[in-house]
């Protein structure tokens, strides 16, 4: 394996496992919270169960997290030396800042997982609710940061070198808040369909009804509302896609040729040697719209962009297509179970609505990785758009491909372990929580 | 402000070798610990650090990106040429950190899983202390080549040279020694207490020789250890201060004045760190053919370290009195032996 596939895929799979936790890291303290806070207040011991089944879950999450984030601080260095070396200076506010937040994050912890005899109840809730801010605020600093390579500003790039270099205004450049709000509704709708998957599934095989349903009920009204808001906010992050990195947008809709009342494509697999896609759905002018408001105005296609500054087309535009059908469908549940709390309370017992909640367990987490991939690989070939190419970032050092093989063993092992972890967990809740 | 980023930087480096240190070594006296005796460690190590040691480990985290913010080259050098040792310590804090928490967390506590978590658990606690000696060993070795011929001379003998390991070795026993310490305060009966007192000299008697070495290998290696120790003033001081205070914790370690030998051990560490901090001072980086690289010369524009101290200092505000608080709340009551 050639080192610098062998450099991008171990940075895209660390990244891809590190995503997962820290969506759960973001999202499940805020459900850990409200559960413990109805606790609190109605002293229903069901929530107290609740917030501990929880809990242990999420410390086995949370190692798991924390670790994966450490290979990643020193993988951006290990991996590209050269992009580290000029961009540390620019965008390293947000990463300093997530420092902090992290900092705080873990010592929050440290008192919620094991203050549960020894704090006063109020502090106790009050520090699991920390964890919460501190994950988000963690969340929203690192999409920053990534935001800044997609549309870097806060620098001036004269004969090769970085000047004036201004870290603010690199931390709050154009693209951040796009971003840190997609990614923010993403960790809510991804880690929501999953919690509420999971015990859906404990209800309709009849284990602790009253235990899953109430956990299943904090999960889904976030997830639902936020996959509801997901496909606007996608749409703001598409509309400055168009404006700053049209080379990925034209990939993501796998869209050749410059036209006026440019078509979105639905489906099909690009063809990049015939320059076309085969077997999609075009709406002629719906792409115009999307991007300008308006069904005339031409948006810029491949053709306008030069050869080599193209990203590889096919995964951009599969894996944005994959987003598009789970965020729609993932909306679609969204809205049937406001409809059902809201209308037909008899659904929620019934067993095709579970099920429909089972069958979404895993498509949050699928678009999540689908969506970076479009947002990574759509940037290609550039790591700082415009700026510097990855190809001149990454290390001199030979040999990448044992360490990418490496790591890809440790995270499958991770991965068993997390899941045969998180399956004996669910296994004992009979045990542990049944009175 | 560049002084600011500088101290929080070694701030950060010296506490995560005193938190973290202690943490490793934890792992290491379980390690080292006979087969009966294993659960006993193992239950105290759980009440010691289980709430801690997320926080502790944040020092590093908060160390690099100072590192890549501050000091890009620096950063990016290390991670070249030290790539390899920064590998296997990931891996090491990675097995390590997931293990601790899969052993506590695993809900059916079975045998076979958790002899499996334990022995991950004790190994890599052995090794990542190891390769972090071995990485701050490798950046003032002069070993490091920025012209190098070969892949081994790059990637390789940069880092594995007697020197090194020594100091791997030293850090490790060093780590063992802080837990040891630690723990005697956390027994909760006297029979594990004088365990721990026992495992604490033992550790220490280690570090002793393993720092010998380090002079030895040092002369091996060409690296004028001892000249550049005992030839500052501030250094040679350091030095005459863990020795005493060392010989001082010997007097008192049977005493089970407990508060006192843990602060003089973190002295002692401390002023070991300071000794060999400041005979390179400002140099972070020493290579093979003399182009060292300065704090002073390799930090970031003006108005980066300027937020960058900003932020600093704000965040520390935040986490200091939080962390103090976290130790203070689950620290052993001072009375319970
Ligand atoms: C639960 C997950 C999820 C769902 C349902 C969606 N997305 Fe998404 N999307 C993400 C999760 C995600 C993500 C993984 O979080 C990304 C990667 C980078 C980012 O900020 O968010 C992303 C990126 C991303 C980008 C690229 C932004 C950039 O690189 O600048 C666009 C254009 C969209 N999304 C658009 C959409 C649309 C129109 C959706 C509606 C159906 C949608 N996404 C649903
Ligand atoms: C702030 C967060 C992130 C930063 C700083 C970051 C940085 C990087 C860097 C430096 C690379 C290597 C250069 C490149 O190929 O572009 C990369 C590649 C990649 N990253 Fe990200 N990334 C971030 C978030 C993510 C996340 C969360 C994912 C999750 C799935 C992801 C997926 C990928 C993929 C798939 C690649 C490989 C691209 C390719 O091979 O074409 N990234 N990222
Ligand atoms: C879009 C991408 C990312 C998001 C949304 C994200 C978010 C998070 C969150 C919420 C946590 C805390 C939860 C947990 O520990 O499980 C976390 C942990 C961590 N992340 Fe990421 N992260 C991303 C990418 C990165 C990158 C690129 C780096 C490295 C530079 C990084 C470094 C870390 C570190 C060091 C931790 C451990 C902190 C701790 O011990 O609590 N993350 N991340």
């Amino acid at each position: 394996m050639d080192d610098f596939i062998a450099a991008r895929s171990q940075m895209a799979i660390s990244l891809g496992f590190h995503i997962i936790y820290s969506c759960i890291g973001m999202v499940m303290p805020v459900f850990m919270a409200i559960s413990h806070y109805k606790w609190i207040k109605t002293g229903d011991p069901v929530y107290k169960n609740v917030t501990q089944a929880w809990s242990k879950g999420v410390a086995i999450f949370f190692a798991t997290g924390a670790v994966s984030g450490t290979i990643l601080s020193f993988e951006l260095g290990l991996l590209w030396p050269k992009f580290m070396e000029h961009a540390g200076p620019i965008f390293g506010m947000p990463f300093s800042l997530e420092g902090v937040a992290f900092f705080i994050e873990a010592i929050a912890l440290g008192f919620f997982l094991y203050g549960w005899k020894r704090l006063n109840k109020w502090f106790h809730w009050f520090t699991g609710i920390l964890v919460g801010i501190s994950g988000i605020a963690s969340g929203i600093l690192v999409v920053s940061a990534n935001s800044w390579m997609n549309n870097p500003t806060g620098f001036d790039f004269i004969n090769g070198q970085y000047v004036n270099i201004d870290p603010i205004k690199a931390m709050f450049n154009g693209s951040w808040f796009s971003e840190a709000l997609h990614m923010t509704l993403a960790a809510f709708s991804a880690t929501g369909f999953a919690v509420a998957g999971i015990h859906a599934l404990m209800i309709a095989r009849k284990q602790n009804v009253t235990f899953h349903t109430k956990a299943f009920k904090i999960a889904i009204v976030f997830g639902a509302a936020a996959a509801i808001l997901q496909p606007f906010s996608g749409d703001i992050s598409a509309k400055n896609a168009a404006k700053k990195q049209p080379a990925k947008l034209a990939a993501m809709e796998s869209y050749f040729h410059t036209v006026p009342y440019s078509p979105l494509t639905i489906g099909g697999f690009p063809d990049t040697a015939a320059k076309k896609n085969n077997f999609g759905i075009e709406v002629p002018g719906l792409l115009s719209f999307l991007v300008y408001d308006n069904f005339k105005q031409p948006v810029a296609a491949l053709d306008q962009i030069p050869k080599q500054n193209q990203p590889p087309i096919a995964v951009t535009h599969i894996a944005f297509e994959i987003m598009i059908a789970i965020g729609s469908t993932m909306m679609l549940v969204g809205i049937l179970y406001f409809l059902a709390i809201w209308k037909k309370r008899s659904w929620l017992s019934k067993k095709w609505f579970l099920y429909l909640f089972i069958l979404s367990t895993p498509f949050g987490f699928i678009a999540v990785e689908a969506g970076w991939t479009v947002t990574e690989v759509g940037r290609q070939p550039w790591i700082i758009q415009g700026v510097m190419r990855t190809s001149e970032a990454v290390t001199p050092m030979p040999g990448i491909a044992y360490s990418f093989y490496l790591f890809t063993a440790v995270y499958i092992i991770l991965s068993i372990a997390v899941i045969f972890l998180l399956k004996r967990q669910i296994k004992m809740v009979p045990q542990l929580y049944d009175r | 402000m560049l002084y600011i980023v500088i101290s929080f930087l070694f701030l950060a480096i010296v506490l995560y070798f005193l938190l973290g240190g202690a943490d490793f070594g934890a792992g290491i006296i379980e390690l080292f610990t006979s087969e009966k005796n294993r659960h006993r460690t193992r239950k105290t190590s759980y009440e010691a650090i289980g709430p801690i040691w997320e926080a502790n480990h944040m020092w590093l985290i908060i160390a690099v990106v100072i590192m890549f913010v501050g000091f890009p080259v620096i950063y990016s050098t290390m991670c070249t040429y030290l790539h390899i040792p920064l590998l296997i310590m990931l891996l090491g804090i990675t097995a390590r950190g997931t293990a601790f928490a899969f052993r506590n967390y695993d809900a059916i506590k079975g045998e076979k899983t958790q002899n499996l978590y334990n022995k991950v658990f004790v190994y890599s606690s052995f090794i990542t202390p190891l390769f972090l000696g071995i990485i701050a060993g490798s950046a003032i070795s002069r070993q490091i080549d920025l012209h190098p011929v070969s892949y081994l001379d790059a990637y390789i003998f940069s880092w594995l040279n007697y020197f090194s390991v020594a100091v791997g070795l030293f850090t490790v026993a060093l780590s063992g020694y802080l837990a040891a310490i630690y723990l005697i305060g956390e027994a909760d009966n006297d029979h594990d207490a004088r365990r721990f007192i026992t495992k604490a000299k033992a550790m220490n008697m280690l570090a002793v020789a393993f720092g010998g070495l380090v002079f030895i290998a040092s002369e091996i290696e060409h690296i004028r250890l001892a000249h550049w120790i005992f030839g500052n003033p501030v250094s040679l001081t350091a030095v005459i201060a863990a020795s005493v205070s060392l010989l001082i914790s010997w007097i008192l370690i049977n005493k089970g004045k407990r508060k006192i030998i843990r602060i003089g051990a973190g002295f002692q560490v401390t002023m070991i760190l300071l000794a060999v901090g400041y005979m390179h001072w400002p140099y972070l980086i020493m290579t093979k053919d003399g182009q060292n690289l300065s704090l002073f010369m390799y930090q970031a524009p003006e108005k980066t370290i300027h937020v960058l101290a900003k932020g600093l200092m704000i965040g520390s505000l935040l986490i200091l009195p939080s962390l103090f608080y976290l130790y203070y709340s689950f620290q052993k009551k001072e009375d319970t032996v």
